[in-house]
């Protein structure tokens, strides 16, 4: 399972921020702990004797030197937080300034746009034939900066990598970047972060960390129109998938398919996941959710397919060969 | 309860038997001295019997079904009002048990999607909207009069209709959801989520209509309370003597008064945006997602702090009562609470550092947020410092208020570290969050309340709760709520994002879930204990007397529960702690007719005696109007025409209520010797006549 945790971080920015916390956990643990000594000090200080009769006579006039001491250790105290807010506040800033300060020229554009409830991710090219299309899976390179242009087509969403970085809302009518750099490979989860409806639990994707030359193999397969089918059923299948109305919302580029309402499926094979990091991509799981998929994400915005049984195997067969 | 009275009955009789005894004494005493001085007492003793009848029939509710209805006294309503309240409390609470029952586990099928979201939306909603501002007007209501030494609170027919409007509302949201069109869109209600592309049917339109019918309950209990803190007080309570409970609730009703009319147009918004298709928050159109955050988060900040400012004013309450001194740095505590008020404007930002502003500008707001922690502490330290100079008595309204700072010091430090625009990217809408604000708000509010509950019981029933349970029932919230919110910090950290009705198993979740789960069963567990100890007392518990704390509030001088009218004569004050320092004849006021509902209005300073008004009749009218706008709110859900059209029955009923009453014929006053009693001193009004 991929790690999905602001505590171990991946990247320049989630670990600062973790360190940022760490600092304040610290200094703000031994301030509680202090101020939780004092209390206990004052409760143990001077327990009444119980239910005395006398005891419960207010002390009205409280004795002024008592008073006037507790006024200078109030004081200090409260001295004191201003300091240790003013550090916060210090450091904040800095880590703020630090996480914003990726700016490179040699960086990797993907844009993210966000839809109840999946992620279109594309690959910014100068050339429009280099424009890479994909669904729920981010692959990027270790060690290089990557400036994501985020937006919407329908509500809020949140695009967060916990152990890359903090989130960064999806709006719809704004266009918003975040900057992310991950120094150690691996594959992270992230997930929505902001409430977007029915199924904002089953909205994540998984951004791969990989090194330049196996992130720029992964980059020319995904720029290849889809494979041509190779066995009968596979043919078949894709007959299934073009005459059924899996084509009014998908594609797979190379074919008729061209419609963008729901994940590009040229190369849905090679990817990890289905459905936005709800399954593992296996072919159980895939029959299932082209089935009835409202079975295992109520309320998305798939229909249920009705298909004869040689048919789905023909079209999971060619599902499965678009790798 | 015929249990009930036949105590009041023995109660009664054995008082009578009391005062007998004590005639005879006196008599026998007299005897010897002066006969003649001895019925001047008696006389006394039977003009103050009078006089308390005569009152009680003044003040009092109407009788049968009607005057219950019609009534308009200030502890009537406020008790309906916790009543409401917390029966909300109850309902919000169910909802969170099942929440914490479908997330114990991975995957858990036992909530859908779309129930599981009208159910976090719902619990959200009621808790803010439905239990938290408004329990803490319905103490206020019921409490401040009395700590203040009024009979009733300023515009009293106000204050019947602003309970009737805030039940109304209530209902109507909550039969809603029952009828499965409660709202779905969380109880922040972003667009375009909540916006008429996303937001089906009916469910939003009945949360934002909601929010109409608690603004103008809650703005209207604010005007009473500014009024009556202001106009209202005891003579000689000058601003410096004012209970600091009271400064808190001031500061809550201002901070209501500027926070609610925002959410209260914000929500106008959204209906109009949904019902007649203008483009307020609509993106394609030129309007903007984002300004609907800005205009929710201005109002719904403040609404923290006016939740939280009036539990601190419980906890220095209960502190000065059980530390058994003043409270220390009063005028420091005073100026942190209106600091706090301040402060809590403008801090709006830090709910959208992830919304893509400009860096340099949320900076600013990390300042601000991270300032307030300067009057918090303030008030920690002051705190800890009264119970360090005084001699603590561990009664269980004192246990909720010490179980309050740990809890509310550690939520404190959670909001320090969030208020750092790079921590709260990360934590931002995850379970971090969660934890940390039902820190703020369990700890900061609803310990304090159910200490405030513990404490004023006495005052509001006549009768003591059980100790024994008071203990079981904080250790046990204590206890369950540690266990249910501890670790929510870490799955937030660990990745957990909020609102999501379920997670996948090989997250590694599961178990701290499971733990929230259980401390949540404990939870509930104790919020059961707190109301068996409620019912049971009702019945059998001992008899409190007036001050069963020995507390130095004005609300103490009074019976318990108090008459109809609060005070026979009207205290005055010459210190900050009335009850303990006040000397044996201390004046009282008097020259206040008993006939009609006759109130001294003091001056906004220093409380000097102003001039005597009358307080209007308990009346139906408040009720009546309250159903003529909850009919026009309503039906402004489905058609903009029910505005025009439901404006006329809202203008009769306005009309009634506002009707000018008939001049009665001022009864003949008692003989003013008959008012003179031995050993006390008059505060004597001066006949007015304007």
């Amino acid at each position: 399972m991929p790690s999905q945790s602001a505590l171990s971080p991946a990247g320049p920015q989630a670990g600062r921020i973790i360190s940022l916390w760490w600092m304040m956990f610290y200094v703000t643990g031994a301030v509680f702990l202090i101020v939780m000594a004092f209390l206990m000090a004052a409760l143990v200080r001077r327990r009444r004797p119980y239910g005395g009769a006398a005891a419960d006579v207010p002390d009205v006039r409280p004795e002024p030197s008592g008073e006037r001491r507790m006024s200078h250790v109030v004081l200090t105290g409260v001295a004191l937080t201003v300091v240790i807010l003013f550090v916060f506040l210090v450091r904040s800033y800095v880590t703020g300034r630090a996480l914003d300060s990726l700016h490179e020229q040699d960086h990797l554009t993907v844009k993210v746009v966000g839809h109840q409830w999946w992620w279109e991710v594309s690959y910014d090219n100068a050339t429009a034939a280099y424009t890479v299309t994909t669904a729920n899976e981010i692959h990027i390179p270790v060690g290089r900066p990557v400036l994501f242009k985020l937006s919407s087509t329908d509500v809020i969403h949140s695009f967060w990598v916990p152990n890359l970085h903090g989130k960064t809302d999806l709006v719809p009518g704004h266009e918003n970047v975040t900057w992310l750099k991950a120094d150690r490979e691996g594959v992270y989860r992230g997930q929505c972060a902001e409430f977007c409806g029915h199924q904002h639990a089953h909205m994540a994707f998984t951004v791969v960390v990989e090194p330049y030359e196996k992130f720029k193999a992964w980059y020319d397969a995904q720029l290849a129109a889809a494979q041509e089918p190779s066995t009968e059923s596979q043919k078949q299948g894709r007959q299934v998938f073009l005459s059924s109305p899996c084509v009014m919302c998908h594609t797979v580029r190379g074919t008729d398919a061209g419609s963008r309402v729901g994940p590009d499926l040229t190369h849905v094979a090679s990817r990890g996941t289905l459905a936005a990091g709800t399954l593992e991509n296996t072919r159980g799981h895939l029959a299932g959710w082209v089935v009835d998929s409202q079975q295992i994400k109520p309320g998305n915005r798939m229909p249920p397919n009705n298909l004869e049984p040689a048919d789905l195997q023909a079209l999971l067969d060619y599902l499965q060969s678009l790798k | 309860m015929p249990g009930r009275k036949e105590d009041d009955r023995a109660e009664r009789a054995a008082s009578l038997e009391a005062a007998r005894t004590d005639i005879e004494a006196l008599r026998a005493y007299a005897a010897g001295v002066d006969a003649a001085r001895t019925d001047d007492l008696l006389a006394d003793d039977i003009a103050d019997e009078h006089e308390r009848r005569a009152l009680a029939k003044t003040w009092g509710d109407g009788p049968g079904f009607w005057g219950w209805l019609a009534s308009t006294n200030h502890k009537t309503v406020g008790r309906r009002f916790i009543y409401t309240a917390f029966g909300f409390f109850i309902l919000a609470g169910i909802l969170a048990v099942l929440m914490r029952v479908q997330l114990a586990r991975p995957e858990s099928r036992f909530l859908n999607p779309d129930l599981y979201n009208q159910i976090f939306t719902m619990h959200g909603t009621t808790m803010m909207f439905l239990f938290a501002v408004p329990v803490m007007e319905a103490v206020a209501v019921y409490v401040l009069p009395l700590m203040l030494g009024a009979r009733n609170i300023a515009f009293p027919r106000l204050n019947a209709f602003s309970y009737w409007v805030y039940l109304f509302g209530g209902v109507m949201l909550w039969v809603a959801f029952v009828l499965n069109v409660g709202p779905d869109a969380g109880w922040f209600s972003y667009v375009p989520l909540s916006g008429p592309e996303y937001g089906a049917g009916k469910r939003v339109d009945f949360w934002a209509q909601m929010i109409t019918f608690t603004e103008v309950s809650a703005l209207c209990v604010a005007t009473e309370i500014i009024t009556t803190f202001f106009k209202m007080r005891a003579p000689g309570m000058s601003l410096n003597r004012v209970p600091v409970y009271c400064w808190s609730v001031l500061v809550m009703a201002f901070m209501v008064f500027f926070a609610m009319p925002t959410i209260a147009w914000a929500s106008a918004c959204l209906m109009m945006d949904r019902l007649i298709g203008t483009h307020f928050f609509n993106p394609a159109e030129g309007g903007d997602p984002i300004l609907w955050q800005h205009l929710f988060w201005f109002f719904g900040h403040p609404e923290v702090y006016i939740i939280f400012i009036p539990g601190t004013g419980f906890v220095s309450t209960i502190l000065s009562t059980f530390s058994r001194r003043p409270i220390f740095g009063y005028t420091a505590l005073v100026l942190a609470l209106v600091s706090t008020g301040f402060i809590g404007f403008g801090l709006w930002v830090h709910h959208m550092f992830a919304t893509g502003l400009p860096r340099m500008g949320e900076s600013f707001f990390t300042g601000a947020t991270i300032m307030i922690a300067i009057p918090a502490g303030v008030q920690i330290f002051c705190w800890i410092a009264t119970l360090w100079g005084g001699r603590p008595v561990f009664k269980s309204p004192m246990m909720f208020v010490l179980g309050f700072f740990f809890i509310f010091v550690i939520g404190g430090m959670t909001g320090v570290m969030q208020g750092a625009v790079p921590v709260d990217l990360q934590v931002h809408d995850t379970y971090f969050v969660v934890a940390h604000f039902h820190y703020v708000l369990i700890g900061g509010a609803v310990f304090p309340l159910f200490g405030a509950f513990h404490y004023w019981f006495p005052k509001v029933t006549g009768r003591l709760l059980s100790e024994k349970l008071g203990h079981a029932t904080f250790w046990v919230m204590f206890v369950g709520f540690n266990l249910t919110f501890f670790p929510m910090h870490i799955l937030g950290l660990r990745g957990m994002p909020r609102r999501v009705y379920t997670y996948q198993p090989n997250l590694g979740w599961g178990d701290l879930n499971m733990l929230a789960s259980a401390g949540g069963v404990l939870l509930t567990l104790g919020v059961l204990l707190f109301i068996v100890n409620a019912l049971r007392s009702l019945r059998a518990g001992a008899l409190a007397g007036d001050n069963p704390w020995g507390a130095a509030t004005l609300e103490w001088a009074t019976s318990s529960p108090p008459p109809a009218y609060n005070f026979l004569r009207p205290p005055t004050v010459d210190s900050r702690d009335t009850l303990w320092t006040q000397p044996a004849d201390q004046p009282v006021v008097i020259g206040l007719r008993s006939d009609v509902r006759e109130v001294l209005v003091t001056r906004a300073l220093d409380a000097e005696p102003d001039l005597k008004t009358e307080f209007p009749d308990s009346s139906i009218w408040p009720l009546l109007a309250a159903l003529a706008t909850t009919a026009m709110f309503i039906g402004t859900i489905f058609t903009p025409w029910a505005l025009p059209v439901g404006m006329l029955p809202v203008f009769v009923t306005l009309t009634g209520w506002f009707w000018p009453k008939k001049k009665r014929l001022a009864e003949e006053r008692p003989p003013e010797e008959v008012k003179e009693k031995h050993g006390e001193r008059w505060l004597k009004l001066q006949e007015q006549e304007s």
